[in-house]
């Protein structure tokens, strides 16, 4: 799945106009598993979104490919990318009754005039080429219409079934160039798939591209699945599950679709998340009414004990560099966040705000602890570490459970409204002025990030 | 290897902790459990009633097959005692059903604590009827959280009455 990117010096043969060797394919059907993308609605945003345009990307040649003609698909990249770039709230597409037919030589020698005439003062080209070893090259290039300067450009090389990829990779490439942020739109979203009523729901769990496309079910909804976590290097994802009415913690091969058990022992275990590292798990363990936080090696083995107070102790996750674990626990009554030392020294409370605190996640960058603030209602905060700065960023009935975009920029949650309604995704941004929410095919909960894909 | 042994002593303590807290109560001073006050929702119970230690004959007499909590407790109180009495002296009499005894939660609260407090109420049920003498080995606990309710109302009345242990006894 490794993209290598084409050599400078076929992206300078493109400059030159240089179109070389394109051997045809033979037309095949666009393959059924591939599904497009779906919409949704920014609500809110930053005040000053950046005009930029996206127009169509040319094909030196159309060719038919497993993925479609390769002019069709030059139409669709450039709508992948917009679509990205409007849904991060910092962007705001030129509307595409303005946006002008772009030729090859264009791609790399833009019309600066035309497209500041448009208001636009960033423009993203690029072209969509066959190649001739079966695969698929998008170029990509970025430019600042005000100064009429190149900005930055790369190429994609990506399997014609990876094509939607290619355009995640350049939007990412425009994003992190512009805003300063890390990339986050070439990665994956699990969540728990939920349909029918609230008192016999079947719970599913379901991958997806970060823009709700290639959706598919990793589980049939015979048992119910709650809380799966991506591990950090993409290649499991653990959950837990209630298969034979023993609700335990597995570990799921995403090549294989194998799962497994990751702890043999008679009580329930869940809420895991994996170690920055992807070798660990911590979990909980319920004995008797007694949860207490765990680790155990991600291949399995004896567990490790890492809190021993009476009382829940639960909803772990590692900070980035894998020394210190947030948690909550109601030993000093109701839910509140602790930090502690990755082998359970040095426990210390950080939430000391009015209600409760809950299912506290580390950002990757290490700054901030997004959770979920209980009193009247569910809502999304952030605090630093030591738990300072808490600002909250949402206010609904019940939003709950959020998850960090590999960039510790935007958070994930999930949103319950009162009575029998399904719950839904929804995406914010640190600053809580950018919400939005992600479509997905049925309800939804308990969302979570994988790293970004490389 | 430690940490499990480390955790069968705290589930022993745990037990005796369960056992204490319940204990406040005189067994004397608890009312006689009342019998035959359910009338059982699988059919007409015929000349003979329903079998003998099936769920059927559970549900006619027991006086429920289920308790209720205070929000975010786990706590057992009078009433629940006389109806897992019930419980426990048809157990006794039937001591070869084994049961489940399910542990609920209604929806205002986080879905991994949850887990952990239906975890707690299943428990609570548990040690009382092993402290009125059902062995513990018959019985096993298992928490739904918030994600089995019976009610489906976003208001004080549903949550009441999802905030429940309820005691399963096998079909047939």
């Amino acid at each position: 799945m490794a993209i290598s990117l084409p050599t400078i010096s076929t992206l300078r043969r493109f400059a030159l106009g240089l179109c070389l060797a394109m051997l045809g394919s033979a037309a095949v059907a666009q393959e059924a598993g591939i599904s497009g993308p779906i919409e949704g609605d920014v609500i809110g945003g930053i005040s000053n979104p950046t005009a930029i345009a996206v127009p169509d990307m040319p094909t030196p040649r159309a060719v038919d490919t497993p993925a479609g003609n390769t002019a069709d698909l030059g139409r669709q990249v450039a709508r992948v990318i917009e679509d990205n770039l409007r849904n991060s709230g910092f962007f705001n597409p030129v509307e595409r009754q303005f946006l002008r037919d772009v030729d090859m030589p264009q791609v790399t020698a833009p019309d600066y005039p035309a497209w500041s005439q448009v208001g636009a003062q960033n423009l993203v080209q690029g072209y969509v080429q066959a190649g001739s070893n079966g695969r698929l090259t998008v170029g990509c290039y970025l430019y600042d219409v005000f100064a009429q300067a190149p900005l930055e450009r790369a190429g994609y090389e990506v399997d014609y079934a990876d094509w939607r990829r290619a355009a995640h990779r350049c939007a990412d490439m425009v994003y992190a160039r512009l805003t300063g942020e890390g990339a986050y739109f070439d990665s994956r979203i699990v969540y728990v798939a939920e349909s029918g009523p609230k008192d016999n729901r079947v719970r599913r769990i379901a991958v997806m591209d970060t823009d709700g496309a290639n959706h598919r079910f990793l589980t049939n909804g015979q048992s119910i699945v709650l809380t799966p976590r991506f591990a950090p290097d993409g290649r499991t994802i653990t959950y837990m599950s209630y298969l034979n009415d023993e609700p335990r913690v597995y570990i799921y091969d995403v090549e294989s679709g194998r799962q497994r058990l990751l702890v043999n022992a008679p009580y329930m275990t869940f809420a895991p998340r994996y170690s920055p590292d992807s070798r660990y798990v911590v979990f909980s363990m319920a004995v008797n009414g007694n949860s207490d936080i765990y680790r155990v090696a991600v291949s399995g083995g004896q567990p490790v004990r890492l809190t021993n107070t009476p009382g829940i102790d639960t909803s772990a996750s590692y900070s980035p560099d894998g020394r210190r674990i947030v948690f909550e626990s109601d030993r000093s009554g109701g839910q509140q966040l602790y930090v502690m030392n990755a082998d359970g020294s040095n426990q210390r409370r950080i939430s000391f705000g009015g209600g409760r605190y809950a299912t506290p996640e580390w950002s990757p960058r290490g700054n901030l602890i997004a959770f979920t603030r209980l009193g009247g209602g569910f809502r999304i905060g952030v605090m630093r570490p030591d738990g300072s700065g808490e600002r909250i960023l949402t206010n609904s009935w019940q939003d709950e459970g959020p998850s960090w975009a590999p960039n510790g920029r935007v958070i994930h949650f999930f949103r319950t409204p009162r009575g029998n309604a399904l719950p839904t995704l929804w995406s914010v941004d640190v600053t809580g002025r950018m919400i939005r929410r992600l479509p997905t095919p049925v309800g939804a909960s308990d969302p979570s990030w994988s790293p970004l894909r490389n | 290897m430690t940490q499990f042994s480390r955790t069968a002593i705290f589930l022993a303590a745990g037990s005796a902790l369960a056992l204490g807290a319940c204990s406040r109560e005189a067994p004397d001073d608890l009312p006689p459990p009342p019998v035959g006050t359910t009338t059982p929702d699988t059919g007409p119970t015929g000349p003979t009633g329903p079998a003998p230690g099936s769920r059927a004959d559970f549900l006619a007499q027991a006086a429920s097959d289920t308790i209720f909590f205070e929000t975010d407790s786990y706590d057992i109180d009078p009433e629940d005692r006389a109806i897992l009495d019930s419980q426990a002296a048809w157990l006794l009499a039937n001591p070869s059903v084994r049961v489940t005894i399910e542990g609920h939660c209604d929806e205002r609260g986080t879905r991994e604590y949850n887990l952990a407090l239906g975890e707690r109420r299943a428990n609570a049920a548990a040690n009382y009827l092993s402290a009125r003498g059902v062995d513990a080995s018959r019985m096993t606990v298992i928490s739904y959280g918030k994600e089995r309710p019976v009610a489906l109302g976003s208001d004080p009345a549903s949550w009441a009455q999802n905030r429940r242990a309820v005691t399963v006894v096998p079909i047939g």
